[in-house]
């Protein structure tokens, strides 16, 4: 996020798209709520009616996957109507010829006609957005996991970017991220082609200094991405796998893909805390530690480093994560000899200049939110005040894309996912009381398809794609509009990833788990 | 025989649900049969304020009143007054002290003390014609304001006037209307409180069945004043005439021009809505009213800030009842010395009260302020039924206090009421005399002020509960030694720290009868007995076999059976008073005054 | 900043201008009880607990909701205020139940403490109590209505800091309570179960469900802890008793959340001891994972691995990072990726 949390109840205008706050993000959602209740206004772009829909002043039922020609479509109206912010255009932005120029042909009708939603909307919409003192794009899967979700975002940078919501307290482009620790994950380099503080590994300064600090030599190529991972598995050039805290064949899409890849690797190591369905096929399990037995931190959503603190010793004969992977590395060779989590984030800071001033001691009851450059440095509350990262704002023209595969004769139903309140991921399942409130997949399909196929709202029905099929109860509501099935991907009894789309996007390989073809027949 | 004679029916709710609508069209009728339609005419007016003889009807211009009128009498009544000239004589009203009829208004003690000016047009006008209001110089106040005084001079008339809120407390209104003005912003609202709810009170009620445009007239002086564009009426529903009457007049207002956009040319413009309550007592209070047109639960809230500052949705807000707003176009109109000349030096106006309870005449009565109860009970109301003697007045309310007998020489305004441990309240005056009980009439108001706690805060929460539960037992003979000390304590605190003025003032019947009548709660705790004889658990019946006739109707007539003796074995008659249910029936059965109450 | 000065108890204490008579003695060591008042909520001013005496000012006004002001004369603890608090401690107390012997919140009930500092007997007032349902049909909250004290902080928790609303008062005056819309069970309202209503009520009427009968407050020490269920970053405090975790309550201090969490977070906590858990190494013999020692586990990861990067180079090895693992651990991962095996061969699911 470029902004922080708490600068949202104080917000005037949101512009929530394809983020379910309310679910995946629920105190974020209470926060939205809270700036509701002073005034401000909502913008809500999702073709289901979430909650935030509900207590929206404009909502936007766009078809999915058309989120670029909503975007486009928007800007069309801001320009029409001179809503513009000239002096941020010029000051602090390039490039924005082109996107006027391709945001010509995107007129109201036209994206009306595309999108689904009616022209007063849209019209609405821009006027709210781009009027605000301070205007605030929240996204999260929804943007993201589509093969254009590149562009999506990109589109909604060069929204703000029009007009001039960028880089102020409560006015910025705010990607809500959906796992507790992805944030940290990849602020630690635990990418293919990045070290800690995302500095590349194919920058031969970089390169050098982590060589020096490790006092080995490093390959300056990077690596597989994780679809890339399965496909060099099942040709045999990836042979050996060390899986960490994951579940792919549950929340990868394409999981029958996924599981062919597992199955076809020589070597396969999962470590984990319970025996998921990955582990299951692996050659070794080792059980690591819940986040109650270890003590380290977590990155959130707004870059805040905050205290993981151990309260009780990891059950049974388990150990913490860090400690199996510091054995392993010394009985290969290399000692990793760190006495503490802290030690190890003494390192961090030593080798990440945006870590550079993170101390566990430092961090304390109420973290710091990185850049920290130094030991002083207070942390950064929003990103992008007076300048870009790379200097001036590029606008850069974005066209309509459709997704990979959408419903057809075969697969009439248009699969979308998604999370929901009562669970997160694949392992509150575990948890016994969630599981008593929320113990199975509701897959939620209008009661117009429900009617025509003659079903019964409860009724266990079978969902398939081209991938794979699974059983399901259905939820009859008009929360999705016709033609769409909504899933979430907490079931193990109804794991929604052998359904989706493996097709991904070109420049992050996120896979498009927002659309693709399903047929839903009676057991 | 004069021309242009009026029949003034009083079509008020007391005279409606006494039968007054069709005599209006039975009167009707036999003007019609009697070819008199061009001479006679007949108004369905708001409250007389005689409701205690209703149906009533005055024949104007000779100001006659006639009370209890049935449909039967019309014939003999229009035979009398229009063809005749006479009076019939059986339906004046009789005066109880000389005990002859009194034909006209002006010689009736009810009406002579009065001094009308909210109710000018009550009982005088059809409420349901502008053209009525406006040929008694209605409107007349608005069109002076907006044509030649700027709002802050007519804040300061008003504030000049010395006008004080009906509503209970007598805050001054122009002070009040001040404070809203200087708040800045883009919205005000101005809010009629008409959310009368004292058990007994209607004030409000007549005014409103009976004169709405006064109300609504006095609204717009007020927000052009203010500075406000929009108002309500915030009326319980359970006055559905009065709302009738009120939407009439609004409507009639807009379609006039008095009401609206750019009112009268002037540039100023007013909207006016109606918003029924859904009874409860609690939303008269001010913060508790806005609540419930916001569509919130009726409660209130801590202040400040005050509604001048954070009112309806959060805007400036300014409220006022009925008959305050209704004062506002007379002070226009006439000015505020005129005004001034009415009532006491710090309680200017007149105050109208309904006079309730053990008291001749009961009615709705407007005089000024300064009057004093014993002229209110003795010559307005006639003194106390049945020739009883006087022991109370319950002034005020729920919220109000009892005063006794010494004080009946007390002027009737806002400081003089207060001092005494009462209120003026919205205006309640009930009449009480030797045969009520003084600690039951407490538990009463209890039993009232305890249903009607919204339940915000704990005092009045739980407290008006435990004080009802103490006053209970009290009533039951179950008293104990420390409950006068734990009552007074608790009524105390509550008064103290309640948040809103239904607690605050919720211990007040307390307070006032433990001041003037402890010896009636001794009695009850030390004695086990009601003074009053009132208090059914405390009572003891017996029978004097020296008075005894032996007549056996007491036991004839008991409905437990309890009573038994025997003329023929000489056995005198005794009441088993385990089996006694104290229900009186053998005191009324006895010709000879010998079962007597203890 | 404005600042003024007043006199509380006869002392002279500086506030700055805005702050409440409560804040005022509060920021000066000076106790005053409060049942309604909580930091994180708008005053609604209404258990009255909190009532003192003001020079010139009516009635005893309570001082949650009342500014302090330059000049003000503010006694807390004389006898009158005294008095008045203890009348309206014995009017709570005589509607509530004195099961304190059992009570989950024995230890940590405002009540108690109040009323055994005002030395209330709960013997002034007899009458009527209540006698309601207790609401336990969800895994959650266990909601006992007849220790209510009607605060009203679960409503305004539920409003302001939830943004749901599903609760308020209903009836009126003795008979009035709280609730979800018609007196419904929670599970059968609306209700997210965030649990905030729980996490400001100061008596036993809503209770962590899953910690009743584990631990008294006493017993129990509160560790910190980031929440591990999403990228919000809640920061909340587990419970721990005898080396278990019995439970989560809300940390105020918590800087992105303060007392607000959502069901995972507050009640997700019992996946810790989930009978699913893997407690001991396991490998693969004969098709089927078997328990196994740590070093001969690691031994043959090692082992194993070495060989695949003898064999095949460092590149056929790769490895799956986790978005749920800390900071820390994601380091070393990647160290472990980069400078053991040789590879850059690492990713997690960075995009979901």
């Amino acid at each position: 996020m470029t902004n922080s949390i708490n600068e949202i109840p104080n917000t005037k205008v949101m512009f929530v798209i394809g983020s379910n706050a309310t679910e995946a993000h629920p105190v974020i959602g209470t926060k939205m709520k809270q700036a509701l209740a002073k005034g401000a206004k909502l913008i809500v772009a999702d073709p289901r009616r979430i909650d935030l829909a509900d207590h929206s002043d404009v909502w936007l039922r766009l078809r999915p996957g058309t989120d670029i020609a909503l975007i486009n479509g928007i800007m069309n109206i801001i320009l029409a109507n001179g809503w513009e912010d000239r002096e941020f255009i010029e000051e602090r932005t390039e490039g924005f010829e082109k996107v006027r120029e391709a945001v010509q042909k995107y007129t109201p009708e036209v994206v009306s006609k595309v999108t689904g939603v009616p022209v007063e909307n849209l019209v609405e919409a821009a006027k709210i957005y781009a009027t605000a003192e301070r205007a605030q794009i929240f996204y999260t899967l929804g943007i993201t996991e589509h093969t254009c979700g590149t562009d999506n975002v990109m589109s909604l940078a060069n929204l703000a970017m029009l007009t001039g919501n960028i880089g102020k307290e409560s006015s910025g482009v705010n990607p809500m991220r959906g796992q507790n620790n992805v944030q940290g994950a990849c602020d630690m380099g635990a990418l293919p082609d990045v070290y800690p503080g995302y500095q590349k590994v194919a920058n031969p300064e970089v390169q050098a200094k982590f060589e020096a600090a490790w006092g080995v030599p490093l390959d300056p190529n990077p690596g597989f991405m994780i679809p890339d991972m399965f496909e060099a598995a099942v040709s045999k050039d990836l042979r050996a796998l060390y899986v960490l805290g994951e579940d792919p064949v549950i929340t990868d899409a394409d999981a029958n893909h996924v599981r062919k890849g597992l199955q076809a690797l020589d070597f396969l190591v999962v470590q984990e805390i319970f025996l998921s369905e990955t582990a299951k096929l692996a050659d070794v399990v080792l059980p690591g530690a819940s986040y109650a037995e270890k003590t380290g931190t977590f990155s959130n959503t707004e870059r805040r480093v905050q205290m993981v603190n151990q309260a009780i010793k990891p059950i049974g004969n388990a150990k913490t994560d860090g400690e199996i992977i510091c054995e392993l590395a010394t009985r290969m060779g290399y000692p990793f000899e760190y006495q503490s989590s802290e030690e190890v984030m003494q390192e961090i800071a030593k080798l990440t200049p945006q870590f550079a001033g993170i101390t566990h001691e430092r961090l304390g009851t109420q973290g710091l939110q990185w850049p920290v450059p130094h030991a002083e440095h207070p942390g950064t509350k929003f990103l992008h005040e007076g300048k870009f990262t790379r200097g001036k704002g590029q606008f850069v023209a974005i066209e309509n894309q459709l997704p990979a595969e959408l419903p057809d004769e075969d697969y009439p139903l248009l699969l979308s996912t998604g999370r929901k309140l009562s669970h997160y991921n694949v392992f509150t399942q575990h948890s016994p009381s969630l599981e008593i409130h929320s113990p199975e997949e509701l897959a939620e399909i209008n009661p117009l398809d429900a009617k025509q196929l003659g079903l019964e709202d409860g009724e266990q029905v079978k969902v398939a794609s081209r991938r794979g099929e699974l059983k399901t109860k259905i939820m009859i509501t008009e929360r999705v509009p016709v033609g769409m099935v909504f899933m979430t991907l907490h079931y193990f009894d109804s794991p929604t990833n052998v359904l989706t789309n493996g097709a991904y996007d070109k420049v992050t390989k996120t896979y498009e788990y927002k659309v693709c073809g399903v047929k839903i027949s009676k057991v | 025989m004069a021309e242009n004679q009026r029949i003034l029916v009083c079509a008020g709710t007391g005279c409606a649900s006494s039968g007054a609508l069709p005599i209006i069209d039975v009167l009707n009728n036999e003007i019609k049969r009697q070819g008199l339609e061009k001479t006679v005419s007949v108004v369905g007016t708001g409250c007389q304020g005689f409701c205690e003889k209703g149906p009533t009807l005055v024949i104007e211009p000779q100001q006659i009143l006639y009370t209890r009128v049935t449909e039967e009498d019309v014939a003999e009544i229009i035979e009398q007054e229009f063809i005749k000239g006479e009076r019939v004589e059986r339906l004046l009203l009789v005066d109880q002290a000389t005990q002859k009829p009194v034909s006209s208004m002006g010689d009736i003690r009810f009406f002579a003390k009065q001094h009308r000016i909210v109710l000018h047009n009550c009982g005088v006008i059809d409420p349901k014609k502008i053209e009525e209001y406006t040929a008694r110089d209605g409107y007349k106040g608005i069109v002076k304001a907006l044509k030649g005084m700027s709002p802050e001079e007519v804040m300061e008339e008003v504030k000049k006037s010395g006008l004080r809120g009906r509503g209970g407390a007598g805050f001054p209104t122009g002070l009040k209307w001040g404070f809203c003005r200087q708040t800045p912003s883009d919205k005000k609202y101005i809010i009629c409180n008409a959310d009368e709810g004292d058990p007994g009170a209607f004030m409000d009620r007549s005014v409103l069945e009976g004169d709405p445009h006064s109300v609504i007239e006095g609204m717009l002086i007020g927000a052009y004043a203010i500075g406000a564009d929009e108002g309500y009426v915030y009326c319980r529903a359970e006055y559905p005439l009065a709302i009738k009457h009120l939407g009439i007049a609004i409507k009639q207002a807009e379609e006039a021009g008095y009401l609206g956009d750019n009112i009268l040319g002037s540039g100023f413009n007013f909207h006016l809505k109606i918003f029924e309550g859904a009874g409860a007592f609690v939303c008269g209070e001010e913060t508790a009213l806005m609540a419930s047109i916001e569509g919130k639960r009726g409660m209130p809230r801590v202040r400040p800030p005050f509604p001048a500052v954070s009112g309806l949705w959060g805007k400036p807000t300014n409220i006022n009842n009925v008959e305050t707003w209704s004062n506002i176009p007379h002070i226009l109109r006439n000015g505020a010395e005129w005004y001034g000349q009415f009532g006491t030096e710090k309680s200017k106006g007149t105050k109208i009260f309904a006079l309730t309870g053990k008291v001749n005449n009961t009615g709705l009565v407007e005089v000024p302020m300064g009057t004093t109860l014993r002229e209110i009970i003795f010559d307005i109301g006639d003194g106390i039924q049945g020739g009883k003697k006087f022991k109370a007045v319950q002034i005020g309310g729920p919220s109000g206090g009892c005063l006794p007998e010494d004080m009946l020489d007390l002027a009737v305004d806002y400081d003089t009421l207060t001092q005494a441990g009462a209120m003026v309240g919205s205006g309640g005056l009930v009449i009480m005399d030797e045969t009520t009980c003084m600690v039951d009439i407490a538990r009463y108001f209890l039993n009232f002020s305890k249903k009607e706690s919204c339940g915000k805060c704990t005092p009045c929460r739980e407290g008006t509960t435990r004080m009802y539960e103490i006053l209970d037992r009290i009533t039951k003979g179950e008293g104990k030694e420390e409950d006068l000390d734990t009552l007074e304590n608790l009524a105390i605190t509550i008064k103290e720290t309640s948040l809103c003025g239904l607690g605050q003032f919720a211990p007040s019947p307390i307070l006032a009868t433990l001041k003037y009548f402890r010896h009636e709660y001794e009695a009850h705790i030390h004695d086990h007995k009601c003074p009053a004889h009132n208090c059914t658990a405390l009572l003891s019946y017996s029978i004097d076999v020296e008075k005894c006739k032996m007549c056996s109707l007491c036991a004839k007539n008991c409905p437990t059976n309890c009573i038994s003796g025997d003329k023929k074995t000489n056995t005198p008659y005794v009441i088993d008073e385990e089996k006694c249910i104290k229900c009186g029936t053998c005191i009324e059965k006895c010709k000879f005054g010998a079962v007597t109450r203890a | 900043m404005e600042w003024l000065t007043l006199t509380i108890d006869g002392r002279e204490v500086s506030v700055p201008k805005g702050t409440t008579v409560l804040d005022a003695c509060r920021m000066n060591n000076i106790p005053i009880p409060t049942l309604c008042h909580a930091p994180e909520l708008t005053s609604a001013g209404a258990c009255r607990l909190c009532v003192v005496q003001i020079e010139g000012m009516r009635n005893l006004p309570p001082s949650c909701v009342t500014q302090a002001t330059q000049g003000m004369k503010v006694e807390t603890q004389n006898p009158k205020v005294r008095n008045a608090r203890k009348v309206i401690l014995e009017l709570l107390v005589a509607n509530h139940p004195l099961d304190c012997m059992t009570c989950q919140k024995m230890g940590d009930c405002s009540l108690a403490e109040y009323a055994y500092d005002y030395g209330v007997t709960g013997e002034v007032y007899q009458g009527e109590k209540r006698n309601l349902p207790i609401d336990s049909g969800n895994p959650f909250i266990l909601r006992d209505q007849n220790k209510c004290i009607l605060c009203g902080k679960c409503i305004k928790a539920c409003s302001e800091i939830q943004g749901k609303s599903i609760l308020d008062f209903s009836h009126r005056g003795f008979d009035t309570q709280v609730g979800p819309a018609f007196n419904l069970p929670y599970n059968e309202s609306d209700c997210d179960f965030c649990g905030s209503c729980v996490s400001v009520c100061p008596v036993g009427a809503l209770v962590e469900k899953q910690m009743v009968g584990k631990g008294r407050p006493w017993e129990v020490s509160k560790v910190q802890t980031t929440c591990p269920f999403c990228g919000v970053g809640c920061n909340f405090d587990l419970n721990v008793k005898d080396g278990k975790v019995i439970g989560v309550t809300s940390n105020p201090d918590a800087p992105v959340n303060g007392k607000a969490l959502c069901v995972k977070g507050r009640f997700g906590m019992d996946m810790i001891y989930s009978d699913n858990r893997v407690t001991t190494p396991l490998i693969r013999k004969d098709g089927v994972l078997v328990p196994a020692e740590w070093d001969e586990a690691l031994d043959l990861i090692a082992t194993k691995l070495g060989e695949i990067k003898k064999t095949y180079g460092p590149n056929s090895i790769a490895a799956l990072s986790s978005a749920h693992c800390t900071n820390e651990e994601n380091y070393l991962m990647q160290k472990f990726m980069r400078a053991v095996i040789g590879t850059n061969n690492i990713d997690h699911c960075a995009r979901t």
